[in-house]
């Protein structure tokens, strides 16, 4: 028998947060705690490597497949699989997690053991959404990820998290809620099956696959977020705990970004074409509009919020371009965005810790003090706006030229984004970096530990490796972007509607 | 099956609780009343403990009758009963203290109780209009005195009376509606009335009249818009204890009296009642929904939530085949099941002198009991129906069969006030959670009862992996009665 490593993935992280909650029965096992955590963290990591060496780059076809069944009277069956779309994402999740242990390291000392916890079940959660191919499976998942988040927003969050915390888990209720009704649906249309890949196949009239296209949509568009249901995001980062925030931002929007390659368009690849003016509008006004937005905030936190909305602008607007490079480059941008975002909201989180205000006044020429961050913060920030040379640059770049393709007029309004992204994220740079030492408390500001370092270090080595050498990451998603694309071109309609 | 046959044995579970009740009555009188009292709780306990194996160990795999027809036993039954033994017992166990602190821990208290599960066990097997109604009143009759048991207060007196008369009042509609079936088909045999029915005219003004008689009394007895006025004040005022039975045990002796009704006597009106129950379960799931955001006490807001998961239970009724039967039939289980949760959680929070009824007394209990906090949460979240508990697959249980009778757009209105039912249960779990404590110090819980209410709500989340077993046996049990 193989070894079942998607179920390892999902299930060792759930138990290892049960028995650190078991584990920490007051605040004397903290320090025990914290350890058992990043031990845990770690392992798991190690665990998803064979995720990525074992994995068969040359095919399309779902692997390391699992098949039991669960719920027979509903046809629900327990069943896993991973292609080139969710192994870079499972990489990111496992590598993120292990980050965010570390950085909850000092700043959480209340509860610390039921901080740990929901970050490690969390991951479980987050690692079962990428790789279920069962749709009822995976709308479990992606509804039980609620929960952690939210209890994490609301229990170490900012003054007004329980608003936030609320708005974040009804916004995305009301949204999923809405695919569950689109996938009863299909389970009816497709004789009783839950099974997404059988959904991948089964022809469907254009008028029905517009619907469950704007269901879908409903459900996704809300995680990306997409312009006009973004308003939840600001407000959620702005009061999750900097981990809290790491993972909203790295790993929960691509979720949304997933379902859309996922479900909406192989399975209403008609729709999807029919639609691509309403997503690419949506992205465009997301990439330009949000840009301005993001100019004007005083708070760093929001700023790399409303900055995370048009970078996802990108993702959109690459995946309905139907071609090669806007798909593989709406894929990096998602992976990129996932260590960018991360990364600057631990470098917000860093500030924090040592002045407790997020807001850009407070701050100003703290390279004096600090180079070291300094210098983590200036590479993240031109990673952000693009440069050539970091993974930033990589998506972005595919993702212009995949819409040059279709219209010069994409291609220039998204890259014109590109400028105000440098303005609002170097502004930013200069307003709390350089300039003379703003007042005492900054210039008595401490420079990075060791801990955090090491965290901001492994984030930048990524970056720059994925901005020089994409490769490896492209290859991985080769395969299933051509099969993707190839069936995105045959129609699912009964009669031609195309 | 042998119509004419007595056949005592199908009915020993329900004769060993009736002459048990009447045991323990008298046992009351004797004695030291502490210990008489004490030891007749723990009777009473037992009692229902066997009356749960009887009722397993009678098992049978198709209808059989009793009594020359007037009592079925079927898998369906079976299922029902010890899922109300079994939730009595625990409603028992959670309200000991309660109602010691109270004066409410007499032994009448509890012949009273067991009398009403025996009440239920006879509506549950009623194969016979006059069985059915016999068991109704045996159940509320008892329900009504339970409350009033309680004479010390006086919204405990005040809502047993509304009880009363609002029950009578729908007892004598539903009766009104019997009379005129029995008019028109000559028999108060379930399975003779439905084949009667199926040779009329379905237009029969007097045969239309009796249906909506019979809708009307049903709704009444389970709390649904418009017939819910009853349901808040009643759940408010009436001590814990006893909310948490009528919460509890009675909603799942209402299903069998809904299915008795509408798919034994009346399958072939299906279309005449099917647009009644969809009126009310629209309006019960928008009102329920709604107005529970309103409320301040805890009980009451209860019971607004109770009045949309009958609302839901309805959704899965009216599709009127298999399916929809068995997904109101799951619906029902769990949610009894989360019922007697949370009013479990209530009384065991509740002391002397502190009702622990009002949601500002829930503020930051995860400080103080971080594991009554964490019950509280898996209670909440099964309740707004958020994956991965099993009030979720309740939910799809009967969503899937709105969406299988075309009714895509009650799915969605019924999804959509998901949305608002999950921001009054997300409250709870806010005030849990992330507020600071106001209420006095931790609270000391029996191990009894810790056991109990961890296994009670525990299996919300802990059954997962085995769901699609127990939704495979509501199907096997809907099966054999149709």
């Amino acid at each position: 028998m193989e070894t079942p490593l998607l179920s390892i993935l999902i299930w060792f992280p759930i138990v290892a947060g049960i028995i650190v909650l078991g584990v920490g029965k007051g605040p004397q096992h903290d320090p025990l705690v914290r350890k058992l955590a990043l031990g845990f963290s770690v392992a798991v990591f190690l665990f998803s490597i064979p995720l990525y060496t074992g994995f068969d780059r040359t095919s399309a076809n779902m692997q390391f497949m699992e098949f039991h069944s669960w719920i027979p009277a509903f046809n629900i069956n327990y069943a896993l699989g991973v292609d080139g779309f969710s192994v870079p994402l499972i990489l990111l999740t496992t590598l993120l997690t292990m980050i965010v242990v570390v950085a909850g390291w000092q700043v959480i000392q209340d509860k610390v053991a039921q901080y740990m916890a929901a970050f490690l079940i969390m991951e479980g959660i987050m690692i079962g959404v990428f790789s279920a191919l069962d749709a009822m499976l995976f709308y479990v998942l992606w509804e039980a990820m609620l929960i952690p988040m939210f209890l994490i927003i609301g229990l170490w969050g900012g003054p007004n998290r329980i608003y936030a915390t609320i708005k974040f888990f009804l916004y995305t209720l009301l949204g999923s809620l809405l695919m569950l009704v689109a996938l009863l649906y299909l389970y009816d249309q497709s004789g009783g099956s839950f099974s997404i890949l059988d959904y991948h196949v089964l022809p469907i009239g254009l008028s029905a696959q517009i619907l469950i296209f704007l269901a879908f949509l409903a459900a996704f568009a809300v995680k990306v977020p997409m312009f006009p249901v973004h308003t939840w995001l600001p407000d959620a980062h702005v009061e999750a705990p900097t981990g809290g925030s790491v993972i909203l931002a790295a790993i929960m929007l691509k979720m949304g970004g997933y379902g859309f390659i996922r479900f909406s368009m192989p399975i209403a690849p008609d729709a999807s074409q029919e639609l691509a003016w309403l997503m690419i509008m949506l992205s465009l006004i997301a990439i330009v509009y949000i840009a301005l937005v993001a100019l004007v905030q005083s708070d760093m936190k929001k700023l790399i919020a409303y900055s995370s909305i048009s970078h996802m602008g990108f993702v959109t607007l690459g995946f309905f371009m139907f071609n090669g490079q806007g798909l593989e480059g709406g894929m990096i941008q998602m992976i990129s965005h996932g260590f960018i975002s991360g990364a600057l909201f631990l470098c917000v989180g860093v500030l924090y810790d040592r002045l407790h205000s997020r807001e850009i006044a407070t701050y100003q020429g703290i390279a004096t003090p600090m180079p070291m961050f300094a210098a983590f913060m200036v590479l993240f920030a031109m990673a952000n706006s693009g440069l050539p040379g970091t993974s930033g640059f990589v998506g972005e770049f595919l993702v212009i030229l995949g819409s040059f393709k279709v219209n010069a007029w994409f291609a220039i309004l998204a890259a014109l984004t590109l400028i105000f992204g440098a303005a609002y994220t170097l502004w930013m740079v200069k307003r709390v970096v350089y300039g003379k030492v703003l007042n005492d408390s900054v210039a008595g500001l401490d420079d990075l530990s060791g801990r955090e370092f090491v965290m901001l270090a492994i984030l930048a080595g990524m970056v720059l490796l994925f901005g020089i050498w994409p490769n490896p990451l492209l290859e991985l998603m080769h395969a299933s972007s051509e099969n993707l694309l190839v069936h995105l071109e045959i129609s699912k309609c009964p009669s031609l509607c195309r | 099956m042998n119509a004419a046959s007595l056949s005592v044995n199908l009915v020993i579970p329900e004769i060993f609780i009736a002459s048990m009740a009447c045991l323990i009555l008298v046992a009351g009188l004797f004695g030291n009343p502490e210990r008489s009292r004490l030891l007749c709780y723990r009777l009473s306990i037992t009692t229902l403990l066997i009356t749960a194996v009887l009722t397993i160990f009678g098992i049978t795999s198709d209808s059989q009758l009793a009594f020359n027809g007037l009592f079925v036993d079927d898998p369906l039954a079976e299922l029902l009963k010890f899922g109300i033994c079994m939730l009595t017992t625990a409603v028992f166990l959670y309200g000991r203290q309660y109602n010691l602190d109270r004066n409410l821990f007499h032994s009448e208290y509890y012949v009273l109780g067991l009398l009403a599960v025996c009440g239920m066990m006879v509506m549950i097997s009623a194969n016979h209009l006059l069985a059915l109604y016999l068991g109704l009143e045996l159940m509320s009759l008892c329900l009504y005195s339970m409350i009033a048991f309680y004479r010390e207060d006086k919204l405990a007196v005040e809502s047993a009376m509304k009880y009363f008369v609002l029950g009578a009042l729908a007892s004598s509609i539903l009766l009104y509606g019997i009379s005129l079936l029995y008019g028109l088909t000559g028999s108060l045999h379930l399975p003779e009335i439905r084949d009667t029915i199926a040779g009329m005219d379905h237009t029969n003004p007097a045969l239309l009249l009796g249906v909506v008689l019979i809708v009307t009394g049903l709704g009444f007895k389970l709390g649904v818009v418009p017939f819910h006025m009853w349901v808040p004040d009643v759940y408010q005022g009436a001590p814990t204890s006893t909310t948490a039975f009528i919460g509890s045990a009675p909603k799942i002796a209402a299903f069998a009296l809904v299915i008795r009704l509408l798919s034994g006597g009346l399958q072939d009106m299906h279309d005449v009642w099917y647009q009644m129950l969809i009126i009310l379960a629209l309006l019960s799931v928008l009102a329920g929904n709604v107005i529970a955001i309103a409320q301040d006490n805890l009980k009451r807001m209860l019971a607004y939530s109770t009045i949309s998961h009958m609302g839901f239970f309805l959704f899965g009724i009216l599709a009127g085949n298999q399916a929809g039967y068995s997904a109101a039939l799951f619906y029902v289980l769990v949610y009894a099941t989360m019922s007697c949760g949370a009013f479990g959680l209530i009384l065991i929070l509740s002391r002397k002198g502190f009702e622990s009824d009002l949601l500002e007394d829930l503020k930051g209990l995860d400080r103080n009991s971080p594991w009554i906090a964490a019950l509280f949460l898996v209670l909440m979240l099964s309740m707004a129906g958020i994956p991965p508990m099993a009030g979720f697959f309740a939910k799809l249980a009967v969503i899937r069969s709105l969406v299988e009778q075309d009714l895509v757009w009650v799915a969605v209105f019924a999804v959509l006030l998901a949305v608002v039912g999950a921001y009054y249960y997300l409250r709870i779990i806010k005030l849990v959670y992330f507020d600071p404590p106001t209420a006095p110090g931790s609270v000391t819980v029996k191990p009894m009862s810790w056991v109990v209410i961890a296994a009670n709500i525990g299996i919300l989340i802990v059954m997962l992996p085995w769901i699609g077993a127990l939704i495979e046996l509501c199907n096997y049990a809907i099966r054999t009665i149709l």
